[in-house]
């Protein structure tokens, strides 16, 4: 089967009168790392949440391995448990306090893989991600943060998914250990052939992990193309200003301001055309 | 209140040897940092390299029951032996302090007009005097509708626009060192970039020195005429800002560049550092980052290496990049 | 805003000293209450029971009756003994029955939500609006007297005190990340919220438990002392209060200060205890925060 691993039609979210995620669509094949980035209220992590059966849409759909999903079902939401599992930004809050990294990592084993060893493969899953099997004994809490990520991925690892929805995984650790975890990430695409979708706010990172990206602006993708592409000649006003804000060697403060103007320009000159269509 | 308040002194901030430990747990050795009139310097570290309380201690704020040791100076004035009172002084005329989160820094029950304006009556401002400044400091850090805005909660605001009104507080006493902790980190990209600009424009017209904490190595080489480098409680680098990208002393600052992912130029490797940030108290001897770094000898187990010149930049490095070995 | 600096956190979470010595003579003096009521029969030197004219009212240290005898003469220690099964085992049955019935309610409302949760906190506040003794005592008086309807109407009145915080402690346990976390490995509501939310918030539960033991100790012995609760030739230390009514009246108030200050010396444990597991509860969170 060479199709899309995951396909995302016009994805509609609505919490109340707020339109948080506006017909969002994009097809992700196996093994491929796609990028959604964005800023707070761009609802990419509506978007992120809905994949992972956290929130259902109003409208649209989710298709994994060619199977629409429907996030009421038990049923269903094991069988999508199985392709597809997430990581959080959080790596402090995402373990439960009481229990051992191990004894974290084993329970999805126990759950979809009921009645095999699970100590080998702990100590399997933890090797893989760069963990040393002592560490399987300690409580969340004594690891730092990078371990912590880690182990996170060692346990959606177990249930060896398609997929891997990422949210900020990066985003609250320091930069030179963003860059082990970033590593780790590679590794792992290319050893296992998992699929990612990364969302990030940082263009940066996501250029590191992902081929192709969208980037969303107040719930709609504003532009989507292989990522390098984007980032060497971005096409949409919004995206431009994304780009020059971010600080390095030689950063203009009045480009920013002009991409800005531009932005405002444009979204004057669409909101017409906004209200003509019905 | 304070008949000279002129001070002639060019430096707005001195810290000199300054080391602050807890309990017996050191967290700060033997620190310093020069802030110049109109200057802006940053300071760069991951987590526990202690920029945060280096900048904390220029106000006096120092964890309870920390002892230390060395010298900060305000506009010429000891903080770290200062009465309550004067120490309250040199909060309400000499330095201003803007935090990473504006919703944590202000009181959600209090409007925006009373915040800005609460800080002039205390000291004998006239009340309509006090809301003429404030309006005018709203328009300069760029609300819409300031007069409106002065009678709005902080809920009303989005984080960018409540990073202005802090920072439009800051500036309201006019004060000679604005410290910046990670004023940007909570902030989207793009705000951000309003921000920082807000930031410099403002602080060039006044000529307030400024000290910008941040974890954004490119932030601080961008927008800050020097950069002091931290790690594990001490400083290992002082560099021009633009020197820092092209020619970086120190391992642990080259490190972090090649292992900071970049949008400009082709897409390099990325190279992570081995093990995590340390503190100060489970750093080893010597050289604090000699566990992690890749030219680490023997000679960097021994004592903790002093300051050299190396180009434009102060390395405390026993073999700095660039020079061979 | 305050600054936490890792490095310092892990000495602020050592307890202090003297806490823990207070805490272990609460632990002892429970201790020994437990040890009471269960080696009564051995313990006792009398029946409780046992009247002999000649020693009533006889003051605490006389021969044979080292705590005094009431005022038909029964030995006060060996009531007390026997009197410690009831008074201890009644409250438990009321914070076991509210605890079970709190939880179970607290959970369901906060993670059902809806209209669920809207029911369930409604009717815990019109419960709430009851004060507990006058329910205990309005259930008395269509069950009669003894011991197990006091104890169902103070589990029910108790139940929203129990109820309020599981929902509170689960509604902020739920929003941790690692309840979603759990959801998208596939894992159903009801093994999430039993087998990772609940154990999370358990030291919670019993620290509002123990105080919950405390308050139902009281309002037993209050309705024992009514008249209501216990009924003779049973005895509980509320109960040997109201016989020592005459007793305080002839001027010898020892048969009744005995069990007062027992009931006392009890509630205060419990209180301790409880106090202390709330504050390792809010080390902990702080740790975690």
């Amino acid at each position: 089967m060479t199709g899309p691993v995951l396909r995302v039609t016009s994805l509609v979210k609505r919490f109340g009168g707020f339109t948080a995620v506006d017909g969002v669509g994009f097809e992700l094949p196996p093994g491929h790392s796609l990028g959604i980035v964005g800023e707070s209220g761009s609802g990419k992590t509506t978007t992120a949440r809905i994949l992972a059966g956290l929130e259902t849409p109003t409208s649209g759909t989710v298709e994994l391995d060619g199977r629409v999903l429907d996030a009421r079902s038990r049923r269903d939401r094991r069988w999508q448990a199985r392709r597809l599992q997430m990581i959080f930004q959080d790596p402090h809050g995402s373990f439960d306090p009481r229990l051992t990294i191990a004894q974290s990592i084993a329970e999805p084993l126990r759950l979809h893989a009921p009645g095999t060893d699970h100590r080998a493969r702990v100590s399997e899953l933890l090797e893989q991600v760069g963990l040393s099997a002592r560490l399987g004994g300690a409580l969340p809490r004594d690891l730092s943060g990078g371990q912590r990520q880690r182990a996170a991925i060692a346990r959606a690892l177990g249930i060896t998914p398609r997929v891997l929805v990422l949210d900020e995984a990066v985003a609250a650790l320091d930069v030179s250990i963003q860059a082990q975890i970033l590593g780790l990430l590679a590794d792992l695409r290319r050893d296992a052939g998992i699929a990612y979708v990364f969302v990030s706010h940082d263009l940066a990172v996501v250029r590191h992990v992902t081929e192709t990206a969208l980037v969303m602006r107040h719930g709609r993708v504003v532009e989507s193309g292989p990522t390098e592409e984007i980032l060497r000649a971005p096409a949409h006003p919004y995206t431009r200003l994304l780009l020059d804000s971010i600080p390095g060697p030689g950063w203009d403060l009045e480009r920013v301001a002009r991409d800005r103007r531009a932005l405002d320009a444009a979204d004057h000159a669409a909101a017409p055309v906004k209200r003509a269509a019905p | 209140m304070n008949p000279d308040k002129t001070d002639k002194t060019d430096t707005v901030l001195e810290i000199a040897g300054l080391s602050l430990a807890v309990r017996g747990t050191p967290l700060l050795a033997d620190v310093t940092l020069r802030v110049a009139r109109g200057e802006t310097v940053g300071l760069v570290g991951e987590s526990g390299s202690g920029k945060s309380l280096t900048v904390r201690s220029a106000l006096g704020m120092l964890p309870r029951g920390a002892r230390a040791s060395g010298s900060v100076a305000v506009a010429g004035e000891q903080v770290l032996t200062a009465s309550p009172r004067a120490l309250r002084e040199i909060r309400r005329t000499r330095a201003s302090m803007v935090f990473q989160d504006p919703r944590a820094a202000l009181n959600p029950v209090r409007r925006i007009g009373d915040y800005l304006t609460e800080g002039l009556r205390a000291r004998g401002v006239p009340r309509r005097a006090a809301e003429a400044r404030a309006l005018d400091l709203l328009e300069r850090v760029g609300i819409r509708d300031p007069r409106g805005a002065l009678r709005r909660f902080p809920h009303e605001f989005s984080g960018g626009m409540l990073q202005r009104v802090v920072i439009a507080g800051a500036l309201a006493t006019e004060p000679a060192l604005l410290l910046a902790d990670e004023p940007t980190t909570a902030l989207d990209v793009t705000t951000q970039a309003e921000v920082v600009a807000l930031l410099r424009g403002l602080q060039r017209e006044h000529g307030t020195g400024m000290v910008f904490v941040t974890h954004d190595l490119d932030l601080a080489a961008a927008i800050c005429d020097r950069v002091y480098v931290m790690y594990a409680g001490r400083t290992v680098e002082e560099a021009p800002g633009a020197a820092l990208f092209g020619a970086p002393g120190h391992p642990y600052t080259r490190a972090l560049l090649e292992a900071s992912p970049s949008v400009r130029g082709e897409r390099a490797e990325l190279r992570a550092i081995a093990g995590r940030p340390r503190a100060l108290a489970e750093a080893p001897t010597g050289c604090a980052f000699r566990d992690r770094c890749p030219k680490a000898a023997d000679a960097c187990a021994a004592d903790v290496p002093a300051a050299i010149a190396h180009g434009l930049s102060l390395v405390a490095c026993l073999d700095p990049e660039g020079t061979g070995r | 805003m305050t600054l936490t600096i890792p490095a310092l956190r892990a000495r602020r979470t050592r307890p202090r000293k003297r806490g823990r010595l207070t805490v272990r003579c609460a632990l002892g003096l429970l201790g020994l209450a437990a040890c009471a009521a269960l080696f009564a029969p051995v313990l006792a030197p009398h029946s409780p029971d046992a009247t002999s004219l000649s020693a009533s009212l006889a003051p605490p240290g006389t021969s044979g009756y080292w705590l005094g005898a009431d005022s038909t003469g029964r030995d006060v220690l060996s009531r007390l003994l026997y009197g410690a099964r009831l008074s201890l085992l009644a409250p438990l049955g009321v914070v076991l029955l509210s605890g079970v019935l709190g939880t179970a309610l607290g959970l369901l409302a906060a993670r059902a939500g809806g209209w669920a949760d809207a029911v369930v906190s409604r009717s815990m506040d019109v419960v709430f609006a009851f004060p507990s003794l006058l329910l205990a005592m309005l259930v008395v008086a269509v069950a009669g007297p003894g011991l197990l309807a006091p104890i169902c109407a103070l589990a029910v009145s108790y139940t929203p005190f129990i109820g309020r915080i599981v929902r509170g402690a689960a509604l902020q346990e739920g929003a941790r990340p690692y309840v979603e976390a759990y959801r998208v490995m596939g894992f159903g509501e009801l093994t999430v919220t039993l087998r990772h939310l609940l154990p999370n918030i358990a030291p919670l539960l019993a620290a509002q438990s123990a105080l919950g033991f405390g308050y139902a100790l009281v309002d037993l012995a209050s309705l024992s002392y009514l008249g209501l609760g216990v009924q003779p030739p049973n005895a509980d230390w509320g109960s040997m209060i109201n016989q020592a009514r005459g007793a305080i009246l002839q001027g010898s108030p020892w048969s009744a200060i005995v069990p007062g200050v027992a009931v006392l010396l009890t509630v205060v444990s419990v209180n301790v205890l409880g106090e202390h597991i709330s504050a390792s509860v809010a080390r902990r969170q702080e740790v975690k925060g």
